[in-house]
C-alpha cells in the first residue's frame, strides 16, 4: 500500500533526519546546560509521540484500507481507552513541565553574587556600561540622552561618574563569575540574543529587564537582535567576549568612564554637586 | 452513542416557533451580488479570502526568494522584506483563513447542518461580507500608498510599529489599523449570527449533541473570536490614537531618530497582553473548525462514527475555554513579570491534553474502519501529520525555560506555520475537495487532486520540518539577510536555498488546484446529491447546489447523530440524519 508506506517513510525520515542532519545547537558557552537538558527530554518524548501516532496511522490505512465487501466496525466510545490515553498524555506532559519550572526557577533567580552589566539597545547599535570602582550603575534616563551622553546618564549622580561606557564597542565578560545583565532601551523594542549563552530577554523602552549567566568557556560571540526594531534590524550586531580573569582586567583597565568621557564643566558640577553627601 | 430509542419518534418535539417568512431576492442584483443568502455570501466570502490570499502567497515567494539567495534579486530590499513578512502574516491568519473558516465554511455549512433555511439575521449577514470586503481593499491599498505598507511585522508592536524607523510608518500604518478596525466590525455581525443560528434555528430533533463536529468546531470558534476580537479593536484604536493624536497609550518616553520624542507614560507591554489576548485564542479560532470539519472528512471517508464523539465535543470546549488563559507564553521573553511564566507554562501544557485526546480520537476512528482513500481522505491524513508535528514542538515553546532560547528563531517560525498554516490548510484544501459537489452539483477531477495533495502536502513538510533546525541552531526570524554571522555554517545557508525551491515548487503546484476549480465547475462529472454517501443534513437537500431556502417545503426532521456509518444490521452503511427509525427497520427488514 504506497500511501501507507509514504506515511510511514515521513516518520521514519524525520528520525533519521534528527539524527544525522548537521545543523543542531550551537556549543554551549554558558551554565544554561538545563536549558539543553530539557529540550533534549521534550525531544525524547514528543519524539516517541509522533512515530506511535504516525506508525499506528500508516498500519490502519495498510490495514483498512477500502476493499470490496469491507465494512467498518460500529464503535462509538470505550470510555476505559479514552481515559487511559488522557492520563498516559498528562503524564508525559507532567514529565516535561516540571524540569521545565524547576530549571524556570534557576532562571529568574539571580544570585546574590552576580555583577551587573548593563545593555543598551537603540537604532541600530548595541552600547554597554560596567558600574565601575563602586560596584554600582548609576541612574539613567532617556531625557539625559545627549551628543555627549549617547546613554542618558544622570550627571548628577555619583554612582554613574565611575561607569565605564562602552559605546560602539565590544563586551567582555569573566569567565565563571555570574552576572546579571540589565537591559534598556531608548527606542524601540530590541532582544539581546547571543545564541551560545541560551537566555535572552527582549529590551523595553521605559523598563529595565534583566537575565543572569554564568560563562563557562572563553571566546568571541556574536550578538544579534532578536526582536524586530525596524529597518536594520539584521544588522544589529557587536561581539561578546569572555575572558579568563587576567585579560579581562586588562581590557578592563583601558575603557574610559562616564567622568573622563563627560567634558569638563559638567564633571565639575557632578563633583560640586556629590562632594558633600 | 445513539441516543434516541429507535421508536422513539414521541422524542422529537413539535416545531417551537413557526417558520419565519424568507426574503426573497426580485432582482439579479440582490440575488447574486447583494444577497442575503448565506449561501451566496459563503461564496462571495471565499472569493475575496482566496483573492487576497494568493496575494500572500506570493509575498511569501519573494520573501523565500530573498532569504534562500540573498543579494541576488535587487528588486528586494530591507524595506520591502518587512512588509512582505507582515503583510504574509496579517494576510494569511486574519483575512485569509479566519475569514474563510468562519464567513466560508461558516455561512455555507451551519444553516445546512443544523437544518435551517438561512441564517437567522440575513440583512446582517450581508453587512458583514460589504464590511469585510472594504476592510479587505482598506488593506491592498496600502500597497499603492506613499511609504507602502507597515513592515512592523504582523504583531504590529508599538512603538516600533508607529516610529520612522519602520517603513509604512506614513500611511501603512495607519490603514492597517483601519482595517483591523473594519474587519472586526465586520466579523460581529457575521458571528452573532453564526452562534444565533446554531443555538436558535436548528431543525426538530437537532439537539445540541446530534451536531456535526463540524457545526461544533465552528460555533466554539465564533463565541472565542466574539470575545478574542475585542481585545485587537481596543489595541488597535489606542495604537491608530498614539500614531495620530499623539496620545501615549503604549508609548513610553523615548528617542526618535535622535530626537527625545513628545510621547511618555504608556506601556509597550500592554499592548502586547492585549495583542495575544486575542492572538492566542485567535490560533484555535483557525483551529476549531479545521478540527471539526476534519472530524467530518475522517468518519465520512473511513464510513465509520468518529470516535469518542462526547468526549471530541468536550475537548473543542476545553480547547477554547483553556485558550483564553494562556495568551502570556507568545511573551515569555517579554521583560514581562517573570512570575507569569509558572502559570502560564502550566496553562499551556495542559491544553496538549484535550489536544491528544482529540488526535488520539481521530486516528482510532481509522482503527477498523473502511478507509477510501479519496483526495478529501488524503488531506485528512496530512492534517493529521503536520498537526502533530507542529503540537508537539508547541510542548517545547510552551514549556517557559525551552522557550528562551528558541523564542523569536527560525524555529517558532516553522511551528507555527506547521501548526496554524499547513495543517489548516490541509483541512481547507480537503473540505473543499469534499463539498465542491454540493456547491457545484460536480465533481472535482480525481487525478488533478491528487497531485495537487502530493506536491502540497510533501512539500509543504519539507519546506517547515528542516526549518526547525535551523531555529534550533540559532538563526533568527525576521532578518533580512543572515550576513557574516560565525555560528551559521554555510550548509545552513544551502539548506535555506533548498527551503526556497521547494517552497515555489509548492506554490505553483497551487495553480493546478485553481485550474481544477474553474475546469470542474463546466466539465466535472455530475456528483449527484450525495455523492460520498454522507449522513449529515446538507447531503440530503432537496436540490442540488441547495436552492434557497435549502429545503423546499418541508424543514428536515432529525432522528439521530451524525455519525451512523455502519450500523450493523443496516442495508446501507450510512444512514442520513433525517432518516426515520421505521424506514431503517423497514431497510434493515428487507436485508435480512
Amino acid at each position: 500500500m504506497v500511501v501507507a508506506l509514504i506515511l510511514l517513510l515521513v516518520a521514519i525520515g524525520s528520525v533519521l533526519f534528527h539524527l544525522y542532519s548537521p545543523w543542531w545547537w550551537t556549543p554551549i558557552a554558558t551554565n544554561w546546560a538545563y536549558i539543553d537538558h530539557t529540550i533534549n527530554i521534550t525531544f525524547w518524548i514528543t519524539g516517541f509521540v509522533f512515530v506511535a501516532v504516525i506508525a499506528f496511522m500508516a498500519y490502519c490505512v495498510f490495514r483498512f484500507h477500502h476493499k470490496e465487501g469491507r465494512r467498518a466496525d460500529y464503535n462509538p466510545e470505550n470510555k476505559r481507552l479514552e481515559w487511559w490515553l488522557s492520563v498516559g498524555t498528562g503524564v508525559g506532559v507532567a514529565a516535561m513541565l516540571a524540569p521545565g519550572l524547576v530549571v524556570w526557577h534557576q532562571f529568574v533567580t539571580v544570585p546574590a553574587d552576580a555583577t551587573e552589566v548593563e545593555v543598551m539597545g537603540q537604532q541600530w547599535q548595541w552600547s554597554f556600561r560596567l558600574p565601575g570602582k563602586d560596584g554600582r550603575l548609576g541612574t539613567s534616563d532617556v531625557r539625559n540622552i545627549a551628543s555627549d551622553n549617547p546613554m542618558g546618564l544622570n550627571r548628577d549622580d555619583p554612582h554613574a561618574q565611575d561607569d565605564v561606557v562602552i559605546e560602539n564597542g565590544d563586551l567582555h565578560l569573566q569567565m565563571g563569575k555570574p552576572v546579571k545583565v540589565l537591559l534598556r532601551s531608548v527606542d524601540v523594542l530590541h532582544d539581546f540574543y547571543v545564541p551560545e549563552f541560551r537566555a535572552k530577554m527582549d529590551m523595553v523602552p521605559g523598563m529595565v529587564t534583566y537575565f543572569w549567566i554564568t560563562p563557562i568557556r572563553t571566546g568571541t560571540f556574536d550578538v544579534l537582535c532578536a526582536e524586530l526594531c525596524g529597518a536594520a534590524h539584521y544588522q544589529m550586531r557587536a561581539k561578546v567576549i569572555v575572558d579568563e580573569e587576567r585579560e579581562y582586567h586588562a581590557w578592563l583597565e583601558q575603557q574610559k568612564t562616564f567622568a573622563e568621557l563627560s567634558p569638563a564643566r559638567a564633571v565639575v558640577k557632578a563633583t560640586y554637586q556629590s562632594g558633600g553627601r | 452513542m445513539v441516543d434516541i430509542p429507535y421508536e422513539g419518534i414521541a422524542g422529537i418535539p413539535p416545531a417551537e416557533v413557526p417558520e419565519v417568512e424568507l426574503y426573497h431576492p426580485r432582482s439579479w442584483w440582490t440575488r447574486y451580488v447583494f444577497s442575503q443568502d448565506a449561501k451566496v455570501i459563503a461564496i462571495q466570502y471565499s472569493l475575496t479570502a482566496s483573492a487576497i490570499g494568493l496575494v500572500a502567497l506570493v509575498l511569501s515567494w519573494l520573501m523565500r526568494l530573498q532569504l534562500g539567495f540573498p543579494g541576488t534579486f535587487s528588486f528586494i530590499d530591507a524595506n520591502q522584506y518587512l512588509q512582505f513578512i507582515t503583510m504574509h502574516g496579517m494576510i494569511m491568519v486574519i483575512y485569509l483563513l479566519t475569514a474563510l473558516f468562519l464567513g466560508g465554511f461558516g455561512n455555507y455549512l451551519i444553516p445546512l447542518m443544523v437544518g435551517a433555511r438561512d441564517m437567522v439575521f440575513p440583512y446582517v449577514n450581508m453587512l458583514s461580507y460589504w464590511v469585510y470586503l472594504l476592510a479587505v481593499l482598506v488593506l491592498a491599498s496600502t500597497f499603492f500608498v506613499p511609504g507602502g505598507p507597515t513592515g512592523a511585522g504582523w504583531t504590529l508592536y508599538p512603538p516600533q510599529a508607529i516610529l520612522s524607523g519602520t517603513p509604512g510608518q506614513d500611511w501603512g500604518i495607519i490603514l492597517m489599523m483601519s482595517s483591523l478596525i473594519l474587519f472586526i466590525i465586520g466579523f460581529t455581525m457575521g458571528g452573532l449570527n453564526y452562534v444565533v443560528t446554531v443555538l436558535q434555528a436548528r431543525t426538530r430533533g437537532m439537539t445540541l449533541m446530534r451536531l456535526p463536529l463540524t457545526v461544533w468546531g465552528i460555533f466554539t470558534a465564533t463565541v472565542m473570536a466574539l470575545l478574542a476580537f475585542p481585545a485587537l479593536f481596543v489595541a488597535s484604536v489606542m495604537l491608530l490614537l498614539d500614531r495620530l493624536l499623539g496620545t501615549s497609550f503604549f508609548m513610553p518616553s523615548l528617542v526618535e531618530m535622535g530626537q527625545l520624542s513628545k510621547y511618555g507614560g504608556g506601556s509597550p507591554l500592554l499592548f502586547q497582553h492585549l495583542f495575544w489576548f486575542f492572538g492566542h485564542p485567535e490560533v484555535y479560532i483557525v483551529a476549531l473548525p479545521a478540527f471539526g470539519i476534519v472530524s467530518d472528512l475522517i468518519s465520512t471517508h473511513a464510513r465509520k462514527n468518529i470516535f469518542g464523539y462526547r468526549m471530541m465535543v468536550w475537548a473543542i470546549v476545553g480547547i477554547g475555554a483553556l485558550s483564553f488563559v494562556v495568551w502570556a507564553h507568545h511573551m515569555y521573553v517579554s521583560g514581562m513579570f517573570p512570575q507569569f511564566g509558572y502559570f502560564f507554562a502550566t496553562t499551556t501544557l495542559i491544553i496538549a491534553i484535550p489536544t491528544a485526546i482529540k488526535v488520539y480520537n481521530w486516528v482510532l476512528t481509522l482503527w477498523r474502519g473502511d478507509i477510501h482513500l479519496r483526495v478529501p481522505m488524503l488531506f485528512a491524513l496530512g492534517f493529521i501529520i503536520t498537526f502533530v508535528n507542529g503540537g508537539l514542538t508547541g510542548l517545547f515553546l510552551g514549556n517557559v525555560v525551552v522557550d528562551v532560547p528558541l523564542s523569536d528563531t527560525m524555529f517558532v517560525v516553522a511551528h507555527f506555520h506547521m501548526v496554524m498554516g499547513v495543517a489548516p490548510i490541509m483541512v481547507v484544501l480537503g473540505a473543499i475537495y469534499h463539498w465542491y459537489p454540493k456547491v457545484t452539483g460536480r465533481m472535482l477531477n480525481d487525478v488533478l487532486g491528487k497531485f495537487h495533495f502530493w506536491v502540497t502536502f510533501l512539500g509543504a513538510y519539507l519546506i517547515f520540518f528542516p526549518m526547525h533546525y535551523l531555529g534550533l541552531l540559532g538563526v533568527p526570524r525576521r532578518y533580512f539577510e543572515l550576513g557574516d554571522t560565525a555560528f551559521i555554517p554555510s550548509s545552513a545557508h544551502s539548506l535555506n536555498a533548498f527551503i526556497s525551491v521547494v517552497a515555489l515548487t509548492v506554490g505553483f503546484s497551487q495553480m493546478v488546484f485553481l485550474f481544477n476549480l474553474a475546469w470542474s465547475l463546466f466539465k466535472g462529472e455530475a456528483s449527484g446529491g450525495n455523492p460520498w454517501r454522507a449522513t449529515t443534513l446538507e447531503w440530503q437537500t432537496p436540490e442540488t447546489p441547495p436552492g434557497h431556502g435549502n429545503w423546499g417545503k418541508e424543514l428536515p426532521i432529525v432522528y439521530r447523530w451524525a455519525y451512523d456509518y455502519s450500523v450493523p444490521g443496516a442495508a446501507e452503511d450510512f444512514i442520513p440524519q433525517n432518516q426515520p427509525p421505521r424506514a431503517t427497520q423497514l431497510v434493515q427488514g428487507a436485508a435480512s
